[in-house]
């Protein structure tokens, strides 16, 4: 099988600030690393390779300097690497992003199928969790998100079962090959590099594709591929939490306690009449 | 089959990089291991490093991007009592010309960084995030490797060259050398304040890019040994603030409040004002001299820079030396290559180099120096307050004769310190740097 995971450099969260005047992230000077569910994904690739037997390859989109996210790959395990980096792929958002991996899948794909991809859930700085999907739908391949386990792979039967993240619980759900995978940081915690590997990965050469290289459109990468454009950047209203009713002396009691405070308020009181009459 | 390096190196700082540079440049197979995520980010310094020595090793280093915070063209002294400041002040045109960047003011973590991106280029491998654990020696004694926290971590190397700074666990656990006395090191703290470079250059006096340095004896060390400074960097100050050791532990002042009342200082918070304190880090500094050298080599292994106690803290000189150090252990890890013999019989000339350079030279010269400070406290107590007041007294004009003023000042001064404190710290003083 080969397995491809998705890595991208992120800049580091613990210091990442918003400039309050141009609302875009302050970059400047910010230590990068590789986004942590990236990594994870890396791990379970690892892992699956362990117990299946596939080639796992890493791929990057960015600039030059992020072939340290792909090392890091490299030194955990992976099997090759490969940087996406053009002046063109600038400025992308999670449409021509998605469009950039997926264009570079293709192309890894032509020389040896790929039946798995595995991708981080969301990256730290963006938080879209939209690139992912992307990569699924362009390539027309199953997706399964949030992904906290992966239970089974079948290679012969050519499908994959795993357990995901839902709100309140958990899913359990299978599909075809190939499929891509985003995952949630539970899935698997990733190993630390043995030293003869770290030595590797800094003297292993990370390829380095061009646009033309993965025969992309110039048109649908970087900032010209990307519709996508920031309004404003606000954080979100905190919400307090709201009254709580104990329902220790009995659930009856405490709803009426509650609906007598929701309708003591006058506004919601008419709203609702109104909503019940309509 | 397991790999074989020529040369391990333990620490990426100014001591392990400048001989991976040397090193790698002879083509020799050389591998670096820092415990930090990278080059520089746990290190910190006061911030002044030395040009003419960095050009020995990276001759280029200007046009190749180092990043420089501003060349230093004026070096203050002051001595702070209480309330009052008595400063001294050198600037001179030279260091606006030809002897630009004679020192200059950097940030250890790009600094570290750039540095050993540059033994990166000439073929060393630098490896971060590794701490090395303990050294590997064979049944003889000798040292043939070094053995880390990482899975499968035991490294072969012909030689091992420490660099791993003054607060070195590994020389506890492997016993290379002495573990450090308190009494022989200094714990600083540092705090970088963030302030608009044209503020900096307003305050000090400076056009962009060159700087200050304000070395800053006195009571502010609260009776400790110890110093402050003040270096300006871009677009931030470095305040910091040290004592010794042994000092802290018996006066159970801490490091933080010290340098808070430091920065209240009537002389020292208009430097500092509206600044946004951006980082906070203490260090050690190898404050013992000459005394605490320690044997500087052995079958299969060398110590340069902080590691072997090689800092003079007088002139405020330790990376140079680190530097120095490096590259004169490089020197000799290659004869050693040449003979193909890494034992001690080859690496003592190691020691003899340093013998004949500056280094030792320096620190034999300033041998008595350390103890000369832990025997007169008054340099930190009741010195700063007397000269201030003797000096206020003289320049306080209000038709007192100058003789009778004079004579008060004395008064002020003596009734602090003993006039015979005072001679005794003269001679004591001269004798310590002759
Ligand atoms: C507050 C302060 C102000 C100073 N001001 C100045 C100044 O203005 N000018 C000046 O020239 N000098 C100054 N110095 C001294 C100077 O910082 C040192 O002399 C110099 O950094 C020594 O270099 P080094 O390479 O020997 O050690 P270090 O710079 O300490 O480097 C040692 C390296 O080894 C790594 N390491 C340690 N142990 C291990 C291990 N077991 N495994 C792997 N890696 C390890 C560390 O992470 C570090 O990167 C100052 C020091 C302090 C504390």
């Amino acid at each position: 099988m080969h397995f491809v995971v998705c890595i991208k450099q992120v800049p580091d969260t613990a210091e990442v600030k918003i400039d309050p005047e141009t609302n875009t992230l302050v970059r400047a000077g910010v230590e990068s690393m590789a986004n942590p569910y990236d990594i994870t994904a890396m791990e379970e690739a690892l892992r699956l390779k362990e117990k299946y037997g596939a080639r796992v390859t890493a791929i990057s989109m960015g600039p030059p300097q992020a072939d340290s996210v792909l090392r890091q790959a490299l030194s955990m395990g992976a099997d090759d690497a490969v940087l996406l980096s053009d002046r063109a792929f600038a400025g992308a958002d999670t449409l021509a992003t998605s469009y950039t991996l997926s264009k570079a899948i293709e192309t890894l794909g032509n020389v040896e199928p790929v039946d798995l991809v595995l991708c981080g859930k969301q990256a730290v700085d963006g938080d879209t969790a939209q690139t992912g999907p992307g990569i699924a739908t362009r390539l027309g391949f199953t997706q399964f998100t949030y992904v906290i386990e992966v239970e089974r792979i079948d290679p012969d039967k050519r499908r994959l079962q795993v357990r995901r993240k839902v709100e309140g619980g958990f899913e359990v759900i299978s599909g075809a090959l190939p499929a891509l995978l985003s995952v949630e940081l539970e899935l698997a915690a990733p190993r630390r590099a043995s030293l003869p590997m770290l030595i590797d990965s800094l003297r292993t050469p990370v390829k380095t594709w061009d646009a033309k290289a993965i025969g992309a459109s110039s048109a649908l990468v970087g900032i010209k591929g990307s519709p996508t454009w920031v309004k404003a950047i606000a954080s979100p209203q905190v919400h307090r939490a709201g009254p709580r009713w104990d329902a220790a002396e009995g659930v009856s009691a405490a709803v009426s306690a509650a609906l007598d405070a929701l309708f003591s308020d006058e506004e919601f009181a008419a709203g609702f009449v109104k909503g019940w009459k309509a | 089959m397991e790999e074989k390096f020529d040369a391990a190196i333990v620490g990426a700082g100014p001591a392990g990089i400048s001989a991976a540079c040397i090193l790698a440049d002879r083509g020799v197979k050389v591998i670096v291991l820092e415990r930090g995520e990278y080059p520089g980010s746990k290190n910190m310094f006061g911030g002044v490093l030395y040009g003419r020595c960095l050009g020995r090793i990276i001759p280029d280093y200007a046009q190749k991007n180092c990043p420089i915070e501003r060349n230093i063209v004026e070096s203050r002294i002051s001595y702070l009592s209480e309330q009052g400041s008595i400063s001294f002040a050198y600037r001179d045109h030279a260091f606006f010309e030809e002897l630009q960047n004679n020192a200059f003011t950097v940030g250890r973590a790009k600094f570290d960084r750039w540095f050993a991106d540059q033994a990166r280029a000439k073929g060393a491998l630098v490896v971060c995030s590794t701490v090395v654990t303990d050294l590997l020696r064979d049944e003889a004694g000798r040292v043939i490797g070094v053995k880390t926290d990482r899975a499968d971590g035991d490294l072969r190397a012909k030689v091992v060259l420490l660099a791993d700074g003054v607060n070195s666990p590994l020389a506890a656990r492997s016993g290379f050398r002495p573990e450090v006395r308190p009494g022989k090191v200094a714990l600083a703290v540092k705090e970088l304040i963030a302030l608009p470079e044209e503020v900096i250059d307003e305050r000090f006096g400076v056009s962009a890019g060159n700087g200050v340095t304000n070395e800053i004896l006195g009571n502010v060390t609260a009776g400790m040994n110890g110093v402050a400074f003040i270096y300006t960097n871009r677009r931030s100050v470095s305040i910091g603030i040290g004592a010794n050791l042994s000092d802290f532990a018996r006066q159970r002042v801490r490091p933080y409040e010290m340098i808070e009342r430091l920065k209240l200082h009537p002389a020292i918070s208009p430097l500092i004002k509206d600044g946004k304190p951006t980082e906070y880090i203490a260090h050690w500094l190898p404050e013992g001299g000459f005394e605490t050298v320690p044997k500087l080599f052995g079958d299969g292994f060398l110590i340069a820079g902080d590691s072997a106690m090689l800092f003079n803290a007088l002139h405020r000189e330790g990376s140079n030396l680190a530097m120095a150090s490096g590259r004169l252990a490089a020197a000799t890890i290659l004869d050693a290559m040449e003979k193909g013999d890494f034992s001690s019989r080859t690496l003592q000339a190691y020691g003899a180099r340093l013998e004949e350079s500056f280094v030792l030279k320096d620190l034999k010269k300033y041998r008595r120096f350390p103890s000369f400070l832990e025997t007169h406290k008054e340099l930190f107590t009741t010195l700063p307050d007397g000269v201030s007041a003797a000096l206020r007294t003289i320049l306080t004009v209000d038709e007192t004769p100058k003789k009778t003023s004079q004579r008060a000042a004395w008064q002020a001064m003596r009734s602090r310190t003993a006039p015979l404190r005072l001679l005794h710290l003269i001679w004591d003083a001269w004798r310590s740097i002759r």
